[in-house]
C-alpha cells in the first residue's frame, strides 16, 4: 500500500536566458508570500533582537511606563544565572539524544523495511504514519497515561514482572522525566527519516549492490562503502531537520510535565523563555533567552547551508 | 543459492518488523481503546489490554460538556485557511523561483531555507504585541481572533512549502513551457492550466504539512486566544479534562482521539503522494 513512488529528480535546473519581464513577473508572484513573510518572521526577528535590550515588563508592555534601555543587561542577567546554564544544557542534552534516537531508530528500520516483503512493510510503514500524524498534545496525553503513575498500563506490566514499580512516577524525576518526553517526541519524529531513508535506499540502483556481491563483498561492507555514501545527502537532511525540530519541541514539555516541572527542573529553552516572558512578565529577558535560541539554530544552519552546497547542486 | 541461504533470515526479519509495528501502533490502541472502556475500567489499577463491554459514555461527555464542537470547528476552520493559503502562496512562489530568471533569486533561495531554521516558538513574545498592533487597526486579525493564528501559521507553513514545491516545478520540462508558448498560452494560462496541476503531488504534500502544523498549534492558540473562550482551538478543549491531581482519562483519550481522527483520514488519503512528496522535497 505504501509505495515510494519515483521522485521527481532534480538537478540544477538549466540557466536558462534571462528573458524580458521575467524580473517583473517574479516580483508579482513572489509578493504575496514575501509581504506575509517579512511582516510575520522578519520584523518579529527584528523586534524580538529590539525588546531583548530593554527592560519590558508588564508596565511597558501595557505602555503605562517609558521604555529603559539597558544594552545587553539583559544578556548579562541571563549569562550569570546558573539556572539558564542548566536549561542550557538540559536542552541540548535532550534535544541530541531525540536526534540520535530519531536517527537511529528511523534508518534501523528503513534499512529493515528494504529488506522484507511488501506486507510486513506496508504495516510499518502504516504504524509509522499513524504515529506521525498523532498531534502533539494527543500523543503527550497518550503518553502519560501508559506511564500514569496509578492507572498506567507500564507500571502495572512492570510490577507483574516483578520489578519494583508499583505507583512509580515517571514524571517526578529529571531523567524519568525528560526519558518518557524523549521517547514520546522520537516516537512522532522517527517516521519522517524512516520514509526519507528508505526512499534514499530505494534509490540505491539494484547492479551497484549486484556487483559488489559479485565481488564479494560483506552486507557490512557493502551498507557501509556503497550504501551510506550514496545517501549521505538524504542522512545529512534528515539530521538536520530533527535538530531543528527536536530544539524547538514546546507542547511535549509543557504538557507532559505540566509546565517544566516541579519547581522547573525539567525546563528546555523554548518553554523556560515562555515562563520567564508570559509568567514572569520579563518580556525583555524572555526575549534575551529567544535570541540566544535562535542563534543557537542558525549556526547549525549555516553549517547545514555550507555543506550542502558543497555536496551537491541544490539551488 | 543466495536466496536459499537468506530465506530463514528474511522471515525472521520480517517477524521482528511486525512486531515493531505493533509497537509503534500500540499507543494509538491504548487512545481508542481507553476512549472506548467504560468509566469503571479506565481508571483502573489494573489496566487491561481489551474490553468486553465497549461504550461511549467518554465520547458523549466530551461532546455535551465542553462546547467541543466549536473548538473543532475553530480548529478545522484555522487549518483549512491555512492550507489554502500555503497553496497558492508557495505555488506562486515556487514557480517564481525555479522558472524565472532574475537578479536575486539565489539570495531567495538561501533565505527560505534559513526562515526553515527560524524557532517560530521564540518569536512568541513579539508576536503577541504585533497580534495586539494589527487588532487595533484588524480586529479580524488581532489578538482572540481566529485570523491571528491563520496569519502565524501561514508564515510558518511557507519556508517549507517553497522549499518543497521548488523541485516539483522545476521537474516540469522547459519544453512544455516552449510549446504552450508557441500554442499561443500566455504565462498566466500556463501556470494555472498546465503547471498546477502537474505539480499535484507536491501540492498535496503541502497542504497535509500545513493541516497538521496548524491542527497541532498548541503554543500560539494558547498565547493568542486569551480571553474570548469562543475562539479556542481543539487543544484547549482536551486541557478541560486534564488536572494533574484529577484527570478525567477517558475524556482526555476520547477527546485525542476525535482530534486524531482528522489527521489519520488526511494521511491515509493521500499518503502515496504524502510519502513520493516528501521524497521529491528532500532530493530537491
Amino acid at each position: 500500500m505504501v509505495v515510494v513512488q519515483e521522485a521527481p529528480s532534480v538537478t540544477a535546473p538549466a540557466r536558462k536566458p534571462r528573458r524580458k519581464g521575467d524580473g517583473r513577473a517574479a516580483a508579482l508572484y513572489l509578493a504575496p508570500a514575501g509581504i506575509l513573510l517579512a511582516a510575520m518572521l522578519a520584523y518579529p526577528i527584528y523586534q524580538l533582537v529590539l525588546i531583548s535590550f530593554y527592560d519590558y515588563g508588564q508596565p511597558q508592555a501595557a505602555g503605562n511606563a517609558p521604555l529603559v534601555f539597558l544594552g545587553f543587561a539583559n544578556y548579562a542577567d541571563l549569562l550569570s544565572q546558573a539556572q539558564f546554564w542548566t536549561v542550557l544544557a538540559k536542552t541540548v542534552g535532550f534535544a541530541g539524544a531525540c536526534v540520535v534516537g530519531s536517527l537511529i531508530v528511523g534508518t534501523g528500520l528503513a534499512v529493515l523495511a528494504s529488506r522484507v516483503r511488501s506486507l510486513p512493510r506496508t504495516l510499518l510503514f502504516l504504524a509509522a504514519l499513524g504515529a506521525w500524524s498523532t498531534p502533539a498534545i494527543a500523543a503527550s496525553y497518550v503518553w502519560l497515561f501508559l506511564f500514569d503513575t496509578d492507572f498506567g498500563l507500564v507500571n502495572e506490566v512492570l510490577t507483574g514482572l516483578g520489578l519494583p514499580f508499583e505507583h512509580h512516577s515517571w514524571t517526578f524525576g529529571t531523567l524519568g522525566a525528560f526519558g518518557l518526553v524523549a521517547a514520546e517526541v522520537i516516537w512522532c519524529s522517527f517516521p519522517f527519516v524512516l520514509v526519507t531513508m528508505y526512499a534514499g535506499i530505494k534509490g540505491v540502483p539494484d547492479e551497484v549492490l549486484e556487483a559488489a556481491s559479485l565481488d564479494g563483498a560483506s552486507v557490512w561492507r557493502t551498507s557501509w562503502s556503497i550504501v551510506l555514501p550514496m545517501v549521505r545527502p538524504l542522512l545529512m537532511i534528515a539530521t538536520v531537520q530533527s535538530i531543528i525540530w527536536d530544539f524547538k519541541v514546546f507542547t511535549q514539555i509543557y504538557v507532559m510535565t505540566n509546565g517544566g516541572g516541579v519547581a522547573g527542573r525539567n525546563l528546555v529553552l523554548n518553554v523556560y523563555a515562555y515562563q520567564q516572558a508570559f509568567a514572569g512578565q520579563e518580556y525583555g529577558l524572555g526575549s534575551a533567552i529567544g535570541v540566544v535560541m535562535t542563534l543557537l539554530l542558525l549556526s547549525i544552519t549555516g553549517l547545514y547551508v555550507r555543506s550542502q552546497r558543497r555536496s551537491a547542486a541544490w539551488l | 543459492m543466495a536466496l536459499a541461504v537468506r530465506r530463514p533470515g528474511r522471515l525472521i526479519a520480517e517477524a521482528v518488523t511486525i512486531v515493531i509495528a505493533g509497537l509503534i501502533a500500540f499507543p494509538l490502541y491504548w487512545m481508542l481503546l481507553s476512549a472506548v472502556k467504560p468509566p469503571g475500567e479506565i481508571q483502573s489499577a489494573n489496566p487491561k489490554p481489551w474490553t468486553f463491554s465497549p461504550s461511549f459514555d467518554s465520547f458523549s461527555r466530551v461532546l455535551t460538556v465542553s462546547g467541543f464542537g466549536r473548538f473543532f470547528l475553530n480548529s478545522l476552520l484555522v487549518a483549512l485557511a491555512v492550507v489554502a493559503l500555503s497553496l497558492l502562496l508557495s505555488f506562486l512562489s515556487a514557480v517564481a523561483l525555479t522558472r524565472f530568471s532574475f537578479k536575486g533569486r539565489t539570495v531567495l533561495l538561501v533565505m527560505t531555507l534559513v526562515a526553515q531554521m527560524v524557532p517560530v516558538e521564540a518569536l512568541t513574545i513579539p508576536l503577541f504585541f504585533l497580534m495586539r498592533q494589527i487588532g487595533g487597526a484588524v480586529p479580524a486579525f488581532g489578538l482572540n481572533e481566529l485570523g491571528s493564528l491563520v496569519l502565524v501559521h501561514l508564515a510558518f507553513s511557507l519556508p517549507f512549502a517553497i522549499w518543497m514545491l521548488r523541485g516539483f516545478v522545476a521537474a516540469v520540462p522547459v519544453e512544455l513551457e516552449e510549446a504552450a508558448k508557441l500554442d499561443g498560452a500566455s504565462r498566466m494560462r500556463f501556470t494555472w492550466q498546465i503547471l498546477f496541476p502537474l505539480v499535484a503531488p507536491g501540492l498535496v504534500a503541502v497542504s497535509v504539512l500545513a493541516f497538521i502544523h496548524a491542527w497541532n498549534d498548541f503554543l500560539f492558540a494558547k498565547t493568542f486566544i486569551i480571553s474570548k473562550t469562543e475562539n479556542q482551538t481543539l487543544p484547549q478543549a482536551i486541557l478541560v479534562f486534564f488536572k494533574p491531581e484529577d484527570t478525567d482519562w477517558g475524556a482526555v483519550m476520547a477527546s485525542s482521539t476525535l482530534m486524531t481522527i482528522p489527521v489519520l483520514v488526511f494521511f491515509v488519503l493521500v499518503q502515496r503522494r504524502l510519502v513520493s512528496g516528501m521524497a521529491g522535497a528532500v532530493k530537491g
